[in-house]
């Protein structure tokens, strides 16, 4: 199955003889990439380039592959049995099938939101700083200073910092995404993959999660996922849409929506199918 | 229109389920309170002091009895006679009364069932005396006199008569707790040096050569022997004179058929008149009884007395089968759910484990013999026991051997239960750990585990019931009838894993089948399958009290 083990990689100048210099443009680069799962053909021919510290959305109707994108930047489709690839992907100019990276290592530096919000069964202190925990880092001076600083970063330590100890799930739906959005920070990831984080919260909650993500995207490289097309309007610098597993138009976020080229993109921009 | 009489029709039919489902479940209802009701009721009244009556008999209608046209005795059941029907009329009923009477020393039985019309005159005479004795179980009387060691007596109708019956039984009762303090623990610990005396000459003699310094702790044991041995003779020597003391004073009572008896205070447990107590003498009289149920240990082949050493035996062998077989049903479902593929193999262990759960217990039994015991005990007995041998340490029935097959015998409940728990757990909650950067096993065992927690709980509570009332393997790895000492006590090592202990479930077989009275251990019978059951529901109260409290702590998420 997987292969997680618990070993450090290697230091990122030692970890790839090919590295390419990253530009700002093309931080995440997506190259001929396809994806199976079993037989299923689900990603085809992919490839996209996403700047560095901007947010760029993934929109298109459900099934089209989005997600399954968005997942195997962290090579989380690694648990799903018979997935394979073909291409590549890299992060910062590192492939992130470069078998000198250990997945685990891959995933410290990569956070990620997903659509439930799922915090752990432990309390709301534990749960921002459990990245640190499995890395071994158990220093209680360097955990308080990450849990306050995440929480911050995710305008949630004024409504928490005076029952740090209690359960995370004594916290509402709004404040539990955003506990999980601390907890995907706690470990000054370099990118942020975001899983349609505010599908199951009301507007006002909706509305916090998206002033958190401008507020985010000035140290963070975020990929969201969405179905809301007012969100992705709001929050992104780019866009792209995706159908049947292909991408469409890829461009910036407002030249998606005022002037798009493809006219599959326009039906669903505009709400005319989707 | 149709539509509506179809509709109709569809709903008649799930009235009629709803019925037949709900007969289903009143019907086990009620099969429950019925069984759980009699025990209740038998296992309780055991304990109320009942009225004690005196029979005017029919000499020539009564057989057994001799002469006696008179015996006291408790009213234990009143019923129509089966079998042989009245001689004048054979369709007429005769109704039949057994008694409780006691004084098996005179009849040479304790119960005894009367023909209705060999009964003359019924009446309750306060007079009458019910002694709880040391031998024959109990005796119903009329007291006569207490003779003092100096030739002293006080007579029945004396005003001091009971004040002077009880302090003399008190008085006792503290000479029987100085005698067992000298037998178990000063002759005991005597018996203990004079042991490891006799195995540290056995170590020297089996050496091929003796040296000089052999020769010389030779000596010594031998010297040391001595010095043991005076040393218990002189404290067998004061339990014998406790022991005869016991003997000095003496109550005279006369049996309602006129026989008179004379009795030693020290075989006298305790007295009271049945017929002189107001509800509350009886209440203190029943709370008395259960508290010397639950505390004191069995006496007369354990019909009579308390079953302490019994509960204490099915509490501590629960304990350590729970102890032992919640880790290991957990281990084996984390490998079977988390890491194993699901192949012909896994799929073929899963059954093979479901099936393991319907395999008899006695069958259990028979491999904890042959594997703990002869096996595994035996092994050790020859690696650090082996100056004892041929008497086995490790290597005969004892309460870790009972345990642990009991724990082998309850796995397949927690490796379900516990697979059931950890797959009930959100993929979401383990991806968020996977991408905070956890590793598969730091994933099991900060997020999985704790979040399934409560239904691995489960299992084990399903372990305890099942274990705790087993009874067919224990019989064959370590349950006595009578245990000398309990597996935990004030010596060193404190907990004794390879000693022999009792067990309510056994307690209830042994008295009920095995027992030379049957009809004398019947209430014992139902008050400790009673006692059984409470035991267990309490076991599980606290393992419940326990899974309630994790889930409020890892409650899932609410959407």
């Amino acid at each position: 199955m997987n292969k997680d083990t618990v070993t450090e990689s290697l230091p990122a100048e030692e970890e790839s003889p090919e590295v390419l210099a990253p530009t700002e443009e093309n931080y995440i680069a997506v190259k001929d990439y396809n994806f199976w799962y079993g037989k299923a053909k689900v990603l085809h021919d992919l490839n996209m380039e996403m700047p560095k510290q901007r947010v760029t959305a993934l929109i298109g109707p459900s099934g089209c592959g989005k997600s399954t994108l968005l997942r195997n930047f962290n090579r989380m489709n690694d648990l799903v049995i018979e997935a394979h690839h073909k291409g590549d992907i890299t992060i910062g100019g590192h492939s992130i099938y470069d078998p000198l990276i250990e997945v685990i290592s891959l995933r410290k530096r990569i956070g990620m939101v997903f659509q439930k919000s799922n915090p752990f069964p432990k309390s709301i202190y534990e749960n921002v700083v459990y990245s640190l925990r499995v890395a071994g880092k158990n220093k209680k001076s360097l955990l308080d200073e990450v849990a306050e600083k995440s929480l911050r970063a995710a305008a949630l330590w004024d409504e928490v910092k005076d029952r740090l100890g209690e359960s995370a799930f004594s916290l509402s739906g709004g404040q539990m995404q955003r506990l999980c959005i601390a907890r995907a920070i706690a470990n000054e990831p370099e990118v942020i993959l975001m899983d349609e984080p505010c599908s199951a919260l009301d507007p006002v909650a909706t509305a916090k999660v998206e002033e958190l993500i401008n507020e985010l995207k000035q140290k963070y490289t975020i990929v969201i996922v969405t179905h809301n097309m007012q969100q992705a309007a709001r929050v992104s610098d780019k866009t792209a849409f995706f159908f049947l597993g292909k991408l469409i138009e890829y461009n910036d976020t407002k030249e998606i929506f005022l002037n798009p080229q493809n006219e599959q993109t326009e039906a669903y921009v505009s709400g005319r199918f989707g | 229109m149709k539509d509506l009489a179809q509709q109709k029709q569809v709903r008649v039919k799930g009235e009629i389920a709803v019925w037949f489902s709900s007969l289903g479940l009143a019907l086990g209802l009620v099969m429950i309170v019925a069984l759980l009701g009699i025990i209740a009721y038998n296992g309780i009244s055991v304990f109320w002091p009942k009225r004690v009556v005196q029979l005017e008999l029919d000499t020539s209608k009564v057989e057994g009895l001799g002469n006696r046209s008179a015996i006291a005795g408790v009213i234990t059941s009143q019923q129509n006679k089966s079998g042989n029907k009245s001689l004048t009329n054979p369709t007429e009923p005769v109704e039949e009364w057994q008694l409780f009477v006691g004084n098996k020393d005179q009849f040479g039985f304790s119960y005894k069932y009367f023909d209705q019309s060999a009964i003359q005159e019924v009446s309750q005479p306060e007079g009458l005396l019910i002694l709880e004795r040391a031998e024959y179980g109990n005796a119903i009387a009329y007291p006569v006199s207490i003779t003092y060691a100096n030739g002293d007596t006080v007579l029945a109708d004396d005003p001091h008569f009971k004040s002077s019956l009880k302090a003399l039984i008190q008085e006792c009762h503290d000479r029987r707790e100085k005698i067992r303090d000298l037998e178990y623990n000063e002759i005991g610990a005597i018996n203990k040096e004079l042991e490891s005396l006799r195995l540290e000459q056995l170590k020297i003699e089996r050496k091929s050569e003796l040296t000089d310094s052999d020769r010389e702790s030779l000596s010594r044991i031998e010297n040391d022997r001595t010095r043991f041995e005076s040393s218990f003779e002189t404290l067998a020597a004061q339990a014998r004179g406790l022991r005869e003391h016991q003997e000095s004073s003496k109550l005279l009572y006369r049996l309602a058929s006129g026989e008179e008896v004379t009795l030693s205070i020290g075989n006298i447990y305790s007295f009271y008149y049945p017929n002189q107590l107001g509800f509350f003498g009886r209440v203190s009289i029943f709370v008395k009884h259960i508290v010397g149920f639950l505390i004191d240990e069995p006496r007369e082949a354990n019909t009579e007395g308390g079953v302490f050493p019994a509960i204490f035996g099915t509490f501590v062998m629960t304990l350590l089968m729970s102890i032992a077989v919640t880790p290991f049903g957990v281990l084996a479902a984390i490998y079977l759910r988390e890491y194993a593929n699901d192949g012909f193999f896994v799929r073929s262990v899963r059954i093979a484990i479901n099936n393991l759960a319907g395999v008899p217990s006695i069958v259990f039994g028979v491999f904890g013999l042959g594997f703990f015991v002869y096996f595994v005990g035996g092994t050790i007995d020859q690696l650090f026991f082996s100056l004892k041998l041929p008497t086995p340490t490790f290597g005969t029935g004892g309460i870790i051997w009972a345990s642990l097959t009991l724990a082998l015998m309850t796995v397949p409940v927690v490796i379900v239960a516990a697979e059931e728990a950890l797959a009930s757990v959100s993929r979401g909650i383990r991806e968020s750990s996977l991408a905070c950067g956890a590793s598969k096993w730091q994933t099991i065992q900060r997020v999985v585990l704790p979040a399934s927690a409560p239904g691995i709980l489960t299992g084990m509570i399903l372990a305890m019931a099942r274990g705790a009332g087993e009874v067919a393997p224990l019989m064959l790895v370590g349950v006595v009838k009578i245990a000398p000492s309990l597996p935990i006590d004030d010596q060193f090592p404190f907990i004794h894993f390879e000693r022999k202990f009792m067990h309510l479930g056994f307690h209830i077989y042994d008295l009920g089948f095995q027992s030379p009275d049957s009809e004398a251990s019947m209430p014992m019978v139902f008050a400790t399958t009673l006692l059984l059951i409470v035991l267990i529901v309490m076991l599980n109260l606290v393992a419940i009290m326990i899974r309630n409290r994790l889930r409020r702590k890892y409650k899932t998420a609410t959407f």
